[in-house]
């Protein structure tokens, strides 16, 4: 093929070497691609792994995001030992140091990996990976990947998990949303924490938090729960049954799902 | 500061876009970013320049373009900008919306230096 005079392009290839075009060639031994892919698209791809892995097993996937301190671990060993003998619950535990969560959550009677992360601000779906070569999948209903405790960076990573629940605790301030809009706006669930302080933190309004969720457009429901006190619970477990038959319902058709957000994905694939 | 591990998985997906094209080198990197992705532009940037060492896109420029945060109101139908916080519609005011725009972490092209040049030093010994 002639790359010298323009020979070979013909009415059905031109579009390609047109300024933006696939195979466009700037000036000077230059090439110019279009990509048009995520930047993550790495750990979207493992994520799509891991997905598949669940999938396999029916195990329903839950990623827990909020900040350091919301309650995630303590939610964790409430449902744990509400659900005995009914849901068989693993967890994965991210953290930067120790392995305290892990034993809690073994504490409260389930199995659980901890993922340290050394100085990673957040989880990866490479990580997870990881882990789940030490979870027998098959002797489980629900995994949980406790983040690590972050409003910021664990948002922009796909796990390959099915659903986002997110913590607000009542002791941070009610416009967390409005601050944190990336994390707030992924949330499939929202759960309100700490309930129980609620009569000795008036500044708190469980109403405007909600309204600062529905800013983001986003319409996930807002619970609110106790973990210590038991307040809110019920809801909860609720929630959290109707997604495990969902799971298994979908399971049973060959489908799955990706958390409700969906990043540029749509667009990308949309735009081929 | 997730933006080094983002810069990592871009300069492993840029390196392998090189090898497959047989370039010796990359000159230029366009990114696209929206305020939602969770990237910052500059901590990308910064991060960028860590990430880069040592592979073929060492000399590589790191062009970042800017998306505007639009939303489509599934009430009323109106195309509208928002701000990150505030995604309801510009037009009646309906939380109730669709992003069109803003959320986006894309690779969109890069430029490879493909042949050897005559002024290039490895051709002139």
């Amino acid at each position: 093929m002639c790359d010298t005079c323009g020979c070979n392009v013909t009415y059905g290839n031109q579009h390609l070497i047109r300024p933006g075009g696939k195979l466009a060639r700037a000036p000077g031994g230059r090439e110019a691609v279009e990509v048009l892919s995520g930047l993550l698209s790495e750990n979207d791809h493992q994520a799509a792994h891991n997905r598949e892995h669940f999938d396999r097993h029916g195990v329903l996937a839950l990623n827990l995001m909020s900040s350091p301190g919301s309650g995630k671990t303590a939610l964790l060993e409430a449902t744990i030992r509400a659900l005995a003998g009914e849901l068989r619950v693993a967890v994965v535990e991210g953290d930067l140091e120790t392995e305290n969560d892990a034993e809690r959550i073994r504490a409260a009677g389930a199995p659980a990996v901890q993922i340290t992360t050394g100085s990673a601000c957040h989880l990866d779906a490479h990580m997870v990976h990881d882990a789940l070569h030490h979870l027998d999948l098959e002797s489980v209903d629900v995994v949980f990947i406790e983040n690590v405790g972050n409003l910021v960076c664990p948002a922009s990573f796909d796990l390959g998990h099915h659903r986002n629940v997110t913590l607000l605790s009542v002791t941070e301030g009610d416009d967390k949303p409005a601050k944190y809009p990336v994390m707030f706006r992924a949330a499939d669930l929202m759960l309100l924490t700490k309930t129980d302080l609620l009569p000795v933190i008036e500044e708190f309004s469980p109403q405007r938090a909600e309204t600062a969720v529905r800013h983001l457009a986003n319409p996930a429901p807002v619970l609110r729960v106790s973990a210590k006190k038991g307040d809110g619970m019920k809801a909860w477990l609720k929630w959290l049954r109707a997604e495990v038959t969902a799971q298994r319902a979908r399971g049973a058709r060959g489908e799955t799902v990706r958390p409700a957000m969906q990043r540029d994905g749509i667009r990308l694939h949309a735009g081929g | 500061m997730h933006e080094l591990a983002v810069c990592q998985g871009l300069i492993s997906q840029v390196s392998r876009i090189a090898a497959e094209h047989d370039a010796r080198a990359v000159a230029r990197i366009v990114v696209r970013i929206g305020p939602l992705s969770g990237v910052e532009a500059p901590l990308l940037q910064q991060a960028y320049t860590l990430a880069r060492a040592g592979t073929v896109a060492e000399d590589a420029e790191l062009v970042t373009e800017a998306l505007p945060v639009r939303v489509r109101c599934e009430q009323c139908g109106a195309e509208t900008d928002a701000t990150v916080n505030r995604l309801v519609c510009g037009s009646c005011g309906d939380w109730h919306t669709r992003l069109l725009s803003g959320d986006e972490m894309i690779l969109a092209s890069v430029e490879l230096l493909t042949a050897w040049q005559p002024d290039s030093p490895a051709t002139l010994h």
